[in-house]
């Protein structure tokens, strides 16, 4: 065989129409009241490289079919991967027992008439037509320099392609497809004694740069070597932007309104009621959703069929919405917030300035440069109190200048305590900050320059 | 199983050419197939004929090695909260991957259609693939020995299959125990929720192994919350004394949701009232529901080889435990009492199983010896990699067993058995440490937990909190974190229970790997103390 054959050309992805297809067999067998059904079909490539080779790679396709069926206000849900005749009839029956099963729902929502909806604008051909040999390629741009350096590279590479289509029993039927890419990479220094990280995420492969990624990880692994160890506590930090998106996503989490409302959240007002119209950061802080900007493609419909919509949460620092799923808001009295929030994740973008990495290191007289946090976990969710460390790339800036690299530290620190302390904030870009490495929603942020950042102990790990 | 290949390639040609005929474009899953693999499961030559096609196609494509697994995959999610049911979740996967070796270059695909020329396709993609990967000068993978031709079936050790439970029954479990946390006063939100896992796997390769396996996992789980009047404070109890286990629908009933609602319900209310922790060091007493956690993290992942060599360096990081030939046998892990050993055939267990995902029959083995660490968790490409050592010390040069995949589409790799700390030879229980201890913290069940990506720094917190003064619990404390530094804090264990006060703690989602896997292992250990550990204060004011 000459040439791999891909399982990610976009025909494997299903169209519309197969959809449309799929989702009439299924509402065909539903004998319930009331029922949706929603299909994603999904194909992932991803080539995972260590020791300066390729170590693993994988290709798989999946399609999900996921049937809610209502009696009353009593619902079940189940899922399948089996297309056929039995499989679909079997899904829809296991739903509809579930549903029977069930006692009355006292928050039940009927199912949506049909709604409008907008085209997605996260699909890219690149990343469809992305194949093995292709990942391979990009890989080599950055095993190879390494290699040569003299130092170990480690990474991933993940492409998705997916389809997505929601239908239920009153009409409403909603598509979409989009692709995503990520690589990653981790460059070592062959004692272990230095660790430089850099990544790059993107709904089109072909804009991810693999050989400036790998340079940018390379000078900092050299650059990590014989790193001093500081002592813990409140420092002055330049956060790059992917240790900015490790922080301010959490925020994301704590986002919903019924919460907030019930006393359980940071978002809750002291004495009752939550924070809408509070400032809570500083007002250079805005923080919007917007699954139509071309910056931060995102889902076009929630789980239950709205259509999404751009959303400002914080705008010059103070809160300017929570996330109202249907039944709260019935109940508040508000207007369903449309975010697609659990349901492929929304998309999030920071408002920035104009200062680059440079002029904010510039500005600090004694301090710490941090590339990516680790690790990171809620502590206390009254504060969005989280902990992690620094990882891959950590140094002391003195005088304006980076001046050596030092030992990673934990931190215990809440992305709202960050965003009030802003001294100085540089040019949003798209980054990767999942943990994982693995494809997720778009999130674009600034650098920052913020004071106070609380360190509590130092790592000896590299 | 006793089916020739040969009569297994009739059967899948046969099918290859009906399925040829109606399969006419992307959406016309072919319902033969489709209605031929409807019921598989234990025995069902449907799932070994699928193999068949991927080891043969595998091969006549290049492959040195090939295996295949498919996999039906059931799950089951109730969750409620207060008075209402939120959902109801049946969830079945069905699909088959196929690794292969070409020229010692991995390979792997998967895919849900089972009919099979896309089988066929599928495993000849894994060779294009591993095709694509090789290159000039690369380190070729080669597989530790082990006995081929495995046959055979194995089962969880469950009494009641959680699927045959009427889902009205766990919805009214669920209800009644919400019920009783609510008639605490201040407990105000309560949640709970049953999940369970039913996963038919069915694993070949071209060694002649051809394995059955049948898995089950079930968690039952509450979570109270309590809320201050005036709205400035909240505080969660998770039932994490109840732990999720490899068992059936017994592990529910044993768990008693409705007598032990109230208790978690008062516990926290009275986090609420309870004493912020003056920061400095402390004698920790640990209970196993917290100190599972503990020992996943500290223990458990920095003795994955592939970590210490750096295969994981891009996401779940490296180890402490490195270079093997300077730390195999030597390195001082922590005090004389500690043992850890790993094990897969604990009944109960998460992580039990007959053969790992290489086809390899686990081995108990010992990881550290009288707080010296002397082995790695390791799979079939790994082992080999340990020669020399196993050789000094007279060991034959075999797998551990220790390689899963989450999920048909998911390639297999070194994955974490059950990792457990040997109880102590003294018959010392929870409270025998307690009244031991002058002044001292005791922690019960996991709660918050970071560590970084040496496993040297980590930060837990738990999910109560008791001051111990003069060999008595005096109070509860809130806000509390530990910091610690791996081999000092194993090295300040100075206390440990007996072989009466084990149990197994344990998680479903110990992630590792790029494309991120979840793994569930379980934990079993006994309650410990730790001298001067640096506790540090999480309150902060928004």
């Amino acid at each position: 065989m000459s040439r791999p054959i891909s399982l990610l050309e976009p025909v494997t992805v299903l169209t519309r129409d197969e959809c449309q297809t799929i989702a009439k067999r299924v509402l065909g067998f539903s004998t319930a009241q009331e029922a949706r059904v929603v299909i994603t079909a999904s194909a992932r490539g991803n080539s995972r490289f260590a020791v300066n080779q390729i170590s693993t790679a994988g290709d798989n396709q999946d399609v999900s079919v996921v049937v809610r069926s209502v009696f009353g206000t009593r619902s079940g849900t189940a899922s399948t991967n089996r297309l056929d005749d039995a499989g679909l009839r079997a899904v829809v029956a296991a739903s509809e027992q579930l549903a029977k099963l069930s006692p009355e729902d006292p928050e039940y929502m009927p199912e949506l008439e049909p709604q409008q909806y907008r085209e997605s604008i996260g699909w890219s051909n690149g990343t469809a037509a992305l194949d093995p040999a292709g990942r391979s390629a990009m890989i080599a741009k950055i095993t190879d320099p390494a290699r040569a350096a003299g130092l170990v590279s480690t990474g991933y590479l993940e492409t998705r392609v997916t389809a997505q289509a929601i239908a239920n029993s009153k009409g409403l039927f909603a598509y979409a497809r989009d692709t995503d890419a990520v690589l990653t990479t981790t460059v070592r220094t062959a004692d272990g004694q230095g660790s430089g990280w850099a990544g790059a995420a993107s709904n089109d492969a072909t804009t991810i740069d693999s050989a400036a990624l790998g340079a940018r990880a390379i000078e900092k692994a050299r650059r990590s070597v014989n790193a001093v160890a500081i002592e813990p506590g409140r420092y002055t930090v330049v956060l790059e932007p992917t240790a900015v998106a490790n922080l301010t996503q959490l925020i994301a989490g704590a986002i919903g309104a019924r919460n907030a409302d019930e006393g359980r959240s940071f978002f809750t007002k002291a004495g009752g009621g939550n924070k809408i119209g509070e400032k809570i950061v500083d007002e250079r802080v805005t923080l919007s959703s917007d699954p139509f900007d071309a910056a931060t493609p995102g889902p076009v419909f929630t789980g239950d069929g709205l259509p999404t919509k751009p959303i400002t949460w914080v705008e010059n620092g103070v809160v300017r919405a929570l996330n109202y799923d249907r039944y709260w808001a019935k109940k508040q009295g508000k207007e369903p917030t449309g975010a697609a929030v659990g349901f492929g994740a929304a998309s999030l973008k920071m408002s920035g300035g104009s200062e680059t990495l440079e002029s904010l290191i510039a500005g600090v007289q004694r301090g710490l440069l941090v590339t990516r946090f680790w690790y990171i976990r809620p502590v206390d969710p009254r504060t969005i109190l989280y902990t992690g460390l620094t990882r891959d790339g950590t140094f002391l800036i003195e005088n304006g200048k980076v001046t050596r690299p030092v030992r990673n530290l934990r931190f215990n620190e809440s992305p709202i305590f960050m965003l009030n302390n802003i001294e100085g904030m540089g040019r949003p870009e798209r980054v990767s900050a999942s943990e994982s490495g693995n494809a997720g929603a778009a999130i674009v942020v600034p650098p920052l320059r913020v004071r106070d950042f609380t360190f509590t102990s130092m790592s000896e790990a590299v | 199983m006793d089916r020739s290949r040969r009569e297994f390639l009739r059967t899948s040609s046969a099918a290859a050419a009906g399925a040829a005929l109606v399969a006419s474009g992307r959406l016309a899953q072919a319902q033969s197939a489709a209605a031929r693999m409807a019921r598989l499961g234990h025995g069902d030559p449907a799932a070994q004929a699928t193999i068949a096609i991927a080891l043969e196609a595998a091969r006549a494509a290049g492959a040195s090695y090939a295996d295949a697994r498919v996999s039906l995959s059931r799950t089951q999610n109730v969750f409620t909260r207060e008075r209402r049911v939120q959902g109801l979740v049946d969830n079945e996967t069905l699909g088959v991957g196929v690794r292969v070796l070409v020229d010692g270059a991995w390979g792997f695909a998967a895919t849900s259609d089972l009919r099979a020329d896309a089988v066929a396709r599928v495993a000849r993609q894994a060779v294009a693939q591993a095709k694509a990967t090789r290159g000039a000068g690369r380190r070729p993978v080669t597989l530790a020995p082990t006995p081929g031709n495995q046959k055979g079936t194995w089962r969880s050790a469950i009494q009641v299959d959680p699927f045959t439970v009427p889902v009205e029954d766990k919805v009214a479990l669920l209800l009644a125990a919400n019920e009783a946390a609510l008639k605490v006063p201040q407990a105000r939100f309560v949640t709970s929720s049953m999940f369970f896992l039913k996963d038919e796997k069915t694993y070949g390769n071209t060694e002649g192994t051809l394995v059955e396996q049948t898995i089950f996992r079930a968690q039952p789980s509450v979570n109270v919350t309590a809320v201050s009047k005036d709205f400035r404070d909240f505080q969660t109890r998770q039932s994490n004394d109840i732990q999720p286990m490899g068992r059936g629908y017994e592990h529910v009933t044993e768990a008693k949701l409705v007598e032990n609602a109230p208790r978690w319900a008062d516990e926290a209310v009275q986090k609420l009232s309870a004493k912020p922790v003056e920061v400095g060091r402390y004698d920790l007493v640990l209970h196993p529901t917290h100190l599972w956690l503990t020992i996943h993290e500290s223990v458990a992942h920095p003795t994955e080889l592939d970590r210490a060599m750096g295969y994981e360096a891009n996401y779940a990081g490296t180890s402490f435990v490195f270079p093997p030939e300077k730390v195999l046998g030597s390195l001082q892990f922590g005090s004389p009492l500690m043992n850890i050993d790993a094990d897969r055939s604990q009944p109960g267990s998460l992580a039990a199983c007959g053969w790992d995902d290489d086809g390899v029959v686990p081995e108990r083995f010992d990881i550290v010896k009288d707080g010296v660490f002397v082995d790695y968790q390791t799979t079939r490409e790994q082992a080999l990699w340990l020669s020399d050592y196993y050789r000094k010390r007279g060991m034959p040069v075999r797998s551990h067993g220790c390689s899963y995949a989450q999920s048909w589409a998911d390639v297999q790799f070194q994955r974490m058995p059950n990792v457990n700390l040997r109880p102590g030879t003294k018959d010392l229980s929870w409270d025998d440490l307690i009244a031991a201890t002058d002044r001292g913290i005791a922690i019960i069940g996991d709660g918050s937990f970071s560590i970084d990506q040496q496993r040297f720094n980590a930060q837990f917190g738990g999910q109560l909190f008791y001051e111990i003064k003069g060999g008595k619990v005096v109070g509860m404390l809130k806000d509390v974190a530990y910091q610690i530094r791996t081999p000092d804090f194993w090295k300040a264990l100075d206390m440990l229970g007996g072989p009466k006060s084990y149990q197994l703690g344990g998680a479903f989602g110990d992630g590792k790997g790029q494309p991120a896997q979840s793994n569930s292992v379980s934990h079993g250990c006994v309650p410990t103390r730790h001298k001067q550990i640096n506790v540090i204060n999480t309150g902060r004011q928004a």
